[in-house]
């Protein structure tokens, strides 16, 4: 089967800086792949690259290739088709990616209906109600009626971020991709939410891509993990494996630290 | 004879919403000591109240058996002295427009302590792992874990007997973290230490007790080491259970 | 910040600010060494009439002379010295003012702050020019210094605004709290911390405030309520250049190339300075 998404040799640079250099990155339908690296590694910039989300003044070359379609050069029109339907990607600061004038029920409504637009179906008033109310019980938020009539800002960050995720999941994207969807939220939150994010790629057989520099959430989540530095990719391979035996010494050095503040915490409960 | 003793401290805002209610505690000289909690935990608030920056609205925090009044100027002076903190920010937590002698040296400035402060000001770099030939640099100049060495040289610069840090390795990646853990563990052994953290493997790498915040009351405190092995409370089983581990 | 932050960041046209800049400081150097050297020296006396009425451009005359047979071009030179003098006047009045009651609105109580919000806002919702009018009329008196005094009141209201907002941001950041446990007094906050933080936004205000001024002045002179001749600015040597404006055209036009090449001067200075003030450039 062809891959989802497929990087071959990635670079990109501004005028004078080497933002990523030679990065290669496969995704197969179905699979979960995490994206390791600390800030400045070009973690996000290659979730960016993949949707054709990146700013103008940053030079990409190499070839990405995501549901069988070119994405470097491509035209605006073409990337839109894309996006959505062959990737959709949930954010790391669920206060920004929503919009704070528009309440939950509408953000929800506008993908849930431009998707099915694209499937050439016309979903509108009470059919686009019952739409967002199931899309809402799908990522497990409680009172879905109250909630769709809030604001972004009435709602606790862990409701926003399965906001995010509802909004991503409406319009049924062959790959998830998400860009440390936990890092701004609470410890309790953190582990519903990846939980969560777990049974819903799961559930509708949909790729994952993961980006964190968080250790321990990218082992609970993912089967294949690469680990990325300055923009180049210094280790790839099963997460458990990278994770056991890792290779290259910075790959040591980040498992290393994992541990040291793992094993502090005594066995596991 | 505790060295900071908080006794059953309330804080809330006049809307009616409570941020602390009842929270009594005990730090000894030398002691390292984790306090742990979420947001709405009220961990920032107690921080406040520590540093002198509010009042609670009952109960009283003593500083070795004398009251803590913010207030009292001559009285702030001495106990700005002994205590000192570390913010989470390292990019907001540097004036910008400042050279790193003018920001480590503020407390010594302000609080008037005698001596050559550049010379002080190099010794307190250099305990944190930094070159003393920075001084005439800028924060921008700097990388966050650098950043965060500075903000501890600043904090330990007047010599505190008690270093409070509040999510002083949140925003720093990984193998920054553990540098800094290492380096506030050093510390930790001429000061006492109270780290607050929603991280509770952080604190459980630094801190020999632990206490645990929910929603304004402690919880469960005590010795780390039990307490993770046998957590007593619900939500400190909850709180343990959500954290990601290693595989094995 | 992240990467993606830092970069996305339009990267200001870096080669053309500094043209702009140049540019600026070009044009209003010019006017600062003309101005100054009218302190020492004129072509001709300002005052004194030594050609015939309405001349025009001439090798002995330059700018011709007005209709008094005074040299024109000593008095655009004039001209020159009295829109700095006023600028500079008027945006440090303004200053002073504006910058002391922004920052205690940005420290008062959210009550008091409220208010002064509002008033702030209704004051600036009147045009510079007016206000400056209502404080001569008040004043009674139509001099330089009167022209100076009120335009630095009608220009406190803006400066007052700006400090109050950035002040009120800056109190937000951590290194403020740092400086607080670390002992120092508010009044070391503000000069130490919030002021140097301030300024470089503040500067850009001041700037354009200037050019502002010279035009507001301008205007009062062309109305007649600025100073009188001979220390007569360009706005009143257009008023004077208003009834001979088609035999004498050099009487209109000279004043107003000297007004325009001053503002445009500060505004591209302004503008340069603000690209390197810019702190998306400043984080790399």
């Amino acid at each position: 089967m062809s891959a989802l998404l497929d990087i071959k040799q990635l670079s990109l640079h501004t005028e004078n800086v080497r933002l990523l250099y030679g990065v290669d990155l496969t995704i197969a339908p179905g699979e979960r792949v995490g994206l390791i690296g600390e800030s400045g590694s070009g973690k996000s910039l290659t979730a960016m690259a993949a949707t054709g989300l990146l700013p103008t003044n940053i030079r990409a070359s190499g070839s990405i290739t995501l549901a069988g379609r070119p994405v470097i050069d491509a035209s605006e029109h073409q990337l839109n088709l894309l996006r959505g339907t062959a990737a959709a990607v949930v954010f790391q600061e669920p206060l920004t990616a929503l919009d704070p004038l528009m309440r939950i029920g509408r953000q929800i409504a506008e993908p849930l209906r431009r998707r099915a637009a694209r499937d050439g179906q016309r979903l509108s008033g009470t059919e686009l109600d019952a739409a967002v109310l199931a899309m809402m019980g799908d990522v497990a938020l409680p009172d879905p009626e109250r909630i769709a009539r809030a604001y972004p800002h009435e709602i606790s960050g862990g409701q926003r971020q399965r906001v995010a995720i509802a909004m991503a999941l409406a319009c049924k994207p062959s790959l998830l991709i998400a860009d440390e969807p936990t890092t701004a939220l609470d410890v309790t939150t953190q582990a519903e939410i990846l939980c969560l994010l777990d049974r819903l790629v799961r559930e509708r057989n949909m790729a994952l891509l993961f980006i964190s520099h968080d250790l321990p959430v990218v082992a609970g989540i993912v089967d294949r993990v690469v680990v990325l530095r300055q923009g180049e990719v210094v280790e790839a391979g099963p997460v458990h494996q990278v994770f056991a035996h890792p290779q290259h010494a910075y790959t040591q050095s980040l498992v290393a630290a994992a541990h040291a503040f793992d094993t502090a915490l005594g066995a596991v409960p | 004879m505790s060295l900071l003793k908080v006794d059953n401290v309330t804080f809330g805002y006049s809307s009616g919403k409570s941020v602390l209610a009842g929270v009594s505690l005990d730090i000894g000289p030398g002691d390292t000591i984790g306090l742990v909690g979420e947001s709405g935990s009220g961990k920032s608030t107690l921080l406040r109240l520590l540093l002198g920056l509010t009042r609670p609205n009952s109960g009283s925090i003593s500083f070795n058996g004398t009251a803590l009044d913010p207030r009292n100027a001559q009285f702030m002076r001495a106990y700005r002295r002994q205590v000192q903190i570390v913010f989470q920010d390292p990019y907001s937590s540097l004036d910008p427009r400042q050279t790193v002698l003018s920001i480590v040296a503020e407390p010594l400035r302000s609080l008037k302590i005698a001596g050559d402060h550049r010379q002080m000001v190099m010794e307190a770099l250099v305990s944190v792992g930094l070159e003393p030939t920075i001084l005439g640099r800028y924060p921008h100049e700097f990388s966050g874990g650098q950043r965060q060495r500075i903000a501890i040289a600043r904090a330990i610069v007047a010599g505190p007997s008690l270093l409070l840090a509040d999510e002083a390795v949140s925003a720093l990646d990984l193998s920054t973290r553990i540098r800094i853990v290492e380096l506030l563990k050093q510390l930790s052994a001429s000061m006492t230490l109270v780290f607050v953290s929603h991280d509770i493997g952080v604190v459980a790498a630094l801190c020999e007790k632990i206490v645990i915040l929910e929603q304004g009351r402690i919880v469960e405190s005590g010795d780390t080491k039990t307490i993770l092995a046998n957590p007593q409370h619900p939500y400190t089983q909850r709180l343990l259970a959500s954290v990601p581990r290693m595989p094995a | 910040m992240t990467t993606l932050d830092q970069i996305a960041a339009p990267n200001r046209r870096r080669r053309f600010g500094s043209l702009t800049l140049w540019a600026g400081i070009a044009l209003v150097g010019i006017h600062i060494a003309v101005g100054l050297l009218t302190v020492v020296w004129t072509p001709y006396d300002p005052s004194g009439m030594t050609g015939g009425r309405l001349e025009a451009p001439s090798w002995l005359h330059w700018a011709g002379t007005d209709r008094l047979g005074r040299d024109f071009l000593t008095q655009i030179m004039i001209g020159s010295r009295i829109a700095l003098i006023v600028g500079t006047g008027a945006v440090a009045i303004g200053a002073i003012i504006g910058v002391t009651l922004g920052l205690l609105a940005a420290f008062a109580t959210k009550l008091l702050d409220d208010a002064f919000a509002a008033t702030l806002d209704i004051l600036i919702a009147f045009p510079t020019l007016l206000i400056a009018m209502l404080v001569v009329a008040a004043a009674d008196t139509a001099n330089l210094g009167s022209a100076i005094f009120a335009l630095g009141i009608a220009l406190s209201a803006i400066v007052a605004r700006l400090t109050r907002i950035l002040t009120k941001r800056v109190l937000l950041l951590d290194y403020i709290t740092a400086a607080r446990t670390s002992g120092t007094s508010w009044l070391g906050i503000v000069f130490r911390h919030i002021l140097p933080n301030i300024w470089p936004t503040l500067s850009v205000s001041f700037a354009l405030q200037f050019g502002l001024a010279a035009i507001a002045e301008a205007s009062l002179s062309y109305l007649g309520l600025g100073a009188p001749p001979p220390n007569a600015s360009w706005g009143r040597l257009l008023q004077e250049a208003q009834g001979t404006v088609y035999t004498a055209p050099i009487g209109a036009i000279a004043p107003g190339i000297a007004l325009v090449s001053l503002v445009i001067g500060i505004n591209l200075l302004a503008d340069g300075l603000r690209d390197s003030v810019d702190p998306t450039r400043r984080a790399r």
